[in-house]
């Protein structure tokens, strides 16, 4: 079990001495935004009774909500996520559970182009959330690991939101269901149950589109997002012993970027690291790079570096895996290498 | 069913007729922006089915279902706006021809070129008055080529599981683009898979308007009263090409002779001739059509095109964003 505050808990979250796992905080998240909004209704494979979803989100709800609004689908991603388009334009606000991110290829076609375009074509509100369940380091292999944010980065009319707290994890996850137009929350799954930390209770909302610069130091700049915020963290710490003082910048919503946030960064620092689990080509991390690079080229020191997934499938075997993904070795060896360049 | 009701139905069905062969010549004329999509043929299905719903009810129409669109409330001068992308159409110039035409203040939910994307929407439509406890169908169209997709089956498979107030129009009209249903499918019947996920279903001959009508009403009235979906397959020729474009060369022209003898615009006009004294007021109707195609086509040509500053503008829900222009 890892402390999220990362040392940075605000007064009053510490005052609380309430913790919460990553996990309970989505639950906590749904549970309350249904207490509160009769629009705010679960569809999803295996979320109904009292098995609540193959991680146990649901848990609970459809005793307290019923089965009128903790909708159990059959297999049918396509289908049910064109179904949430179609409550959600008429003005209900449905939470997707992909059982796994990985299936969200199957609705692809219906969040990219139908909810997706809704807005811009006919000014047609699609208020829904996806919720796809990411990342691995579980040794689940090439179909229960991945992290496909940026094929819905590239696509206008989403909203993609990645939480690495618990806090953030409640916190974006009452934004997405409060917000008028469709976000992808993805939740990392190496977090579950491997992270607790303060989350408030009651009403938390965390902007989407607002990074949180989670650690403060002059050396260089980590600017990464979800499970591998922990990582960063991680590998920072490690680098403070050595004299090494890394800001560490948690983007918590990848679409839109918070611009501000990454150039703040850059100017403060002249020294930036990507990471993220997702492979590298074309990732999130390029967009980050490519926004330096135009915006503040004058104040780099050293070339933008990138530590990411390798461009394979995501791997099976232990060995294989851990070479696959970034983790705190890896990014303790590429801040070190970026601080003495 | 009166001679008013008659005479309504063929309103619709002869303003779809006039507007289509505007349009047409528009087009051929080189006045047209991009492609667009005949109606031809399919005048009885898309009016005789729209025609059965009642004020709440919610319809997702494709692109040959121009006649649906009118009934259920946009008029002839937004869509021709819309065809010639310009800001006073329904799109604001942001989807093309007849795709994407929603009116939600109308009930009305626009298409999109990934047929049978409507149908998980307008289920979700029929879900949603479910959910509160509405009284209201949802109804949803899609051809005979969508009807080889998964997402098809996944619909018909929910619909009936959850016994959703929904009516699925599939217009068979023989061919999905180029390739005609026999090279597509070993299923003769499209209806039958339908029953088999539990919906009611019949086929009904799709240039009868009084025919569609009647089984729309009935399956209307059947998903209101709680008794759950249904499916109508209505079956027509599509008599010209897939778009403009499309000569339809591949298409016998013995089947199109044979169908033209069946126009369901011209035979419903003879068949309400034949009582005495309508032929005036069928005069008048046609008349009036054209008068409002007209009028339709100098509105849209006078409208402003969007204004290229605003392009990046409406992709997002803000509760905050200025009203456009």
């Amino acid at each position: 079990m890892i402390d999220s505050t990362f040392g940075f808990a605000g007064a009053d979250e510490a005052a609380s001495g309430r913790e919460l796992t990553y996990i309970a905080a989505i639950s906590e998240a749904l549970r309350e935004e249904m207490r509160r909004d009769p629009r705010v209704l679960l569809l999803g494979e295996d979320i109904g009774g009292d098995f609540g979803g193959a991680f146990k989100v649901t848990r609970g709800l459809e005793a307290e909500f019923g089965a009128r609004r903790v909708i159990n689908t059959p297999i049918a991603e396509l289908g049910f996520t064109g179904m949430a388009t179609g409550m959600a334009l008429m003005g209900l606000r449905p939470v997707v559970e992909m059982q796994f991110a990985d299936f969200i290829s199957c609705a692809f076609d219906s969040i990219v182009q139908f909810a997706a375009t809704a807005h811009y074509r006919h000014l047609g509100a699609v208020p829904w959330v996806v919720r796809a369940p990411s990342d691995g380091g579980l040794r689940s292999g090439p179909f229960h690991s991945q992290n496909p944010e940026a094929w819905f980065v590239h696509t206008p009319g989403l909203k993609v939101v990645a939480p690495g707290t618990p806090a953030d994890a409640k916190g974006l996850l009452t934004a997405a269901i409060r917000d008028d137009n469709p976000v992808i929350y993805f939740e990392s799954k190496p977090l579950y149950r491997t992270m607790k930390g303060p989350v408030p209770a009651g009403e938390h909302v965390v902007p989407i589109g607002k990074g949180h610069v989670v650690r403060h130091g002059g050396s260089l700049s980590i600017i990464t997002y979800g499970a591998q915020l922990r990582e960063a963290v991680a590998a920072a710490e490690r680098l403070a012993t050595e004299g090494v003082e890394c800001e560490v910048l948690d983007l918590r919503t990848l679409k839109p970027l918070d611009t501000e946030a990454i150039l703040s960064t850059v100017r403060r620092t002249s020294r930036v690291l990507v990471v993220h689990s997702a492979n590298q080509l074309a990732g999130v991390g390029a967009e980050v790079a490519a926004l330096i690079a135009e915006h503040a080229f004058e104040c780099l020191d050293a070339p933008v570096m990138r530590l990411a997934g390798l461009d394979t499938p995501v791997p099976f075997s232990p060995p294989l895996e851990d070479a696959y993904r970034p983790n705190a070795a890896k990014i303790y060896e590429a801040a070190k290498a970026l601080a003495r360049y | 069913m009166t001679a008013d009701e008659q005479l309504t139905l063929y309103y619709w069905m002869q303003l779809t007729r006039a507007f289509d062969e505007r349009m047409l010549a528009h087009w051929k004329q080189g006045r047209g922006v991009g492609g667009t999509f005949s109606q031809r043929g399919h005048e009885a299905i898309s009016v005789g089915a729209a025609a059965a719903l009642g004020p709440g009810d919610v319809v997702s129409p494709m692109h040959r279902d121009l006649g649906a669109f009118l009934l259920r409330g946009l008029t002839p001068r937004e869509i021709f706006a819309n065809l010639l992308g310009r800001e006073t159409g329904p799109t604001r110039g942001r989807d093309a021809n007849l795709h994407g035409m929603s009116a939600l203040d109308r009930g009305i939910i626009g298409y999109i070129s990934h047929l049978p994307h409507s149908l998980p929407v307008a289920l979700g439509v029929a879900m949603s008055f479910r959910y509160r406890d509405e009284p209201k169908v949802a109804m949803a169209f899609t051809g005979d080529g969508a009807t080889n997709t998964g997402l098809y089956h996944e619909v018909l498979n929910m619909a009936g599981l959850y016994n959703a107030p929904l009516v699925v129009i599939v217009e068979n009209n023989q061919y999905a683009y180029s390739t005609p249903c026999r090279q597509a499918s070993k299923v003769e019947i499209i209806s039958g898979h339908a029953a088999g996920y539990g919906l009611q279903t019949t086929a009904v001959d799709g240039n009868d308007v009084e025919q569609v009508h009647a089984a729309a009403c009935a399956a209307v009235q059947r998903a209101r009263a709680g008794g759950g979906p249904s499916l109508i397959e209505a079956n027509t020729l599509r008599m010209l090409g897939h778009a403009v474009h499309d000569g339809a060369e591949y298409v016998p022209r013995e089947l199109l002779a044979a169908w033209e003898a069946r126009d369901p615009v011209s035979c419903y006009r003879r068949k309400l001739a034949a009582a005495p004294a309508t032929t005036d007021r069928l005069d008048d109707i046609e008349r009036r059509c054209r008068q409002e195609v007209e009028d339709a086509v100098a509105f849209a040509e006078a409208s402003p095109w969007p204004d290229p500053s605003t392009v990046t503008r409406g992709v997002y829900a803000v509760a905050q964003e200025p009203p456009e222009g």
